[in-house]
C-alpha cells in the first residue's frame, strides 16, 4: 500500500529524530538536511537506510546528493514507492 | 555442498551493501557459513541496518580496533552473540585522514599519519590476536590490501599504511602458522565503497584501471574480491599463508 506524503513526512521526521535527536517537528519539508539540520554524510545514509526499509523503496547513492531538503526525500520516497 | 559449510567466521568492515566485507559476508553465507559483523560507534546502526539485508540476519558485535577495551571484550561478545568458536576472521578495514591521502603526502602530520597506521595496519594484528583464544581449530585470516609496491596518485599514506599491512601479513602468517591458524590479504583493485569515495581524487585511480588490467575491470562490483576471500576462508588453500591474492584485472602483472 504506498504511504501519502503525509505519511511519508511523519515516519521520516522520527526517523532524523532518532538518528540526531531533533525533535519531529523540526523535520518539515522546506528544511535542507545538511544547512538547516546540520546532518553530515554519515547520518544521511543511516536516515536514507531506514527510510528505505520502513517505505519499501530503493534510493540510489547518485539520488541522494540530489535530496537537498527535507521535501525532496518525500517527494523522491513518493514517486519511488509508485 | 557449500565451500564454507559449517564454518564460522568474523566478518569487520560491513558498512553499506558497498563494503567488500559487505559481499563478503553475504557470499560466505550462501556457501554455509555462519557469521557475526562487527561495527562500531555512529556506524553501528548503519551496520545492523545492512545486517538484515544479507542472505541470513547476522549479528553485530562491538569492535572498534584502536579500543582495547573492545579488542578485550571481542571474543566474549562473539560468544554471547552465540557463536562459540571461529574458523575465520575477515578484516575488511581501513581509514586515514584526509589531510594525508589526496595529494597530502609531504604535508601530512604525524599524528595523522598514526591514525592510518593504528586502523589500517596495526589492527590486522590487534584483531588476530583478539580473536585467537575463539580459533581453537585453526582458522583463516582474511585482510583486504591496495597494491603496495607502487607510489599511487592520491592514495599517500593510505598506501603506506597498506605497506605495513602487506608486511604485518607476513608476520602473522609466521607468528600463527603453528597454531594452524593461516594469514593471507586480498589485493583488489579499485571499488566504489564508501571508504574509496571519500579519498579525495580517486576517480584518477578509477579510471585508469580498466584500460590497465588485461581482464578488464568494474569499480562498481565488489563480487570478486569477495569471491577471493571467501575463497582464502575455505579449505581449499590449506597450504597457502602470508599470500597476497592479486584481484585487480591482472594490473599488478603489466608493465604499462
Ligand atoms: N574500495 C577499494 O577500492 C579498495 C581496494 C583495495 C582494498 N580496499 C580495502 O578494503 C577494506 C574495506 O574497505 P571498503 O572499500 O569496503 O570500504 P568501506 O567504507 O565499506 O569499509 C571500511 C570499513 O572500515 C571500518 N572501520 C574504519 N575505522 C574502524 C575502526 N577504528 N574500527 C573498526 N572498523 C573500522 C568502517 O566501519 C568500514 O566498515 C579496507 O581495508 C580498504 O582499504 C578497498
Amino acid at each position: 500500500m504506498a504511504h501519502t506524503d503525509q505519511e511519508i513526512l511523519e515516519g521520516l521526521a522520527e526517523i532524523v529524530a532518532e538518528e540526531t535527536g531533533l525533535p519531529t517537528d523540526a523535520v518539515v519539508p522546506e528544511k535542507s538536511f545538511t544547512d538547516d539540520l546540520d546532518i553530515d554524510s554519515l547520518s544521511m545514509m543511516t536516515i536514507v537506510t531506514h527510510a528505505e526499509d520502513k517505505f519499501g523503496v530503493r534510493i540510489p547513492d547518485e539520488e541522494v546528493k540530489n535530496l537537498t531538503t527535507v521535501g525532496d526525500a518525500v517527494s523522491y520516497i513518493a514517486g519511488a514507492q509508485a | 555442498m557449500g565451500l564454507l559449510d559449517g564454518k564460522k567466521l568474523l566478518v569487520t568492515g560491513v558498512l553499506t551493501d558497498s563494503s567488500i566485507a559487505f559481499h563478503a559476508a553475504r557470499l560466505a553465507q550462501e556457501e554455509g557459513a555462519e557469521v557475526v559483523l562487527s561495527s562500531f560507534g555512529r556506524q553501528m546502526k548503519l551496520t545492523q541496518a545492512f545486517a538484515k539485508r544479507l542472505p541470513v540476519e547476522a549479528p553485530v558485535v562491538q569492535l572498534d580496533v584502536t579500543s582495547q577495551e573492545d579488542l578485550d571484550n571481542l571474543a566474549g561478545a562473539v560468544r554471547e552473540a552465540g557463536v562459540e568458536r571461529l574458523d575465520g576472521v575477515v578484516h575488511s578495514i581501513g581509514f586515514a585522514p584526509q589531510s594525508v591521502m589526496g595529494g597530502n603526502f609531504l604535508s601530512g602530520t604525524w599524528e595523522d599519519v598514526a591514525t592510518a597506521i593504528h586502523v589500517s595496519t596495526f589492527s590486522y594484528k590487534s584483531l588476530a590476536v583478539a580473536a585467537k583464544p575463539l580459533m581453537t581449530e585453526g582458522g583463516a585470516v582474511v585482510g583486504l590490501t591496495f597494491d603496495a609496491q607502487f607510489a599511487w596518485p592520491v592514495y599517500d599514506w593510505m598506501g603506506v599504511a597498506k605497506a605495513g599491512l602487506e608486511s604485518a601479513n607476513r608476520y602473522l602468517a609466521r607468528d600463527l602458522g603453528p597454531d594452524g591458524i593461516r594469514a593471507n590479504l586480498v589485493s583488489a583493485g579499485p571499488i566504489r565503497t564508501t571508504a574509496a569515495k571519500s579519498i579525495p581524487g580517486f576517480e584518477t585511480m578509477e579510471d585508469a584501471w580498466p584500460r590497465r588490467a588485461p581482464l578488464g575491470w568494474d569499480q562498481t562490483t565488489a563480487e570478486p574480491a569477495a569471491r577471493a576471500v571467501v575463497a582464502l576462508l575455505s579449505d581449499w588453500f590449506p597450504a597457502t599463508t602470508g599470500e597476497i591474492v592479486h584481484v585487480d584485472g591482472g594490473v599488478h602483472a603489466m608493465g604499462q
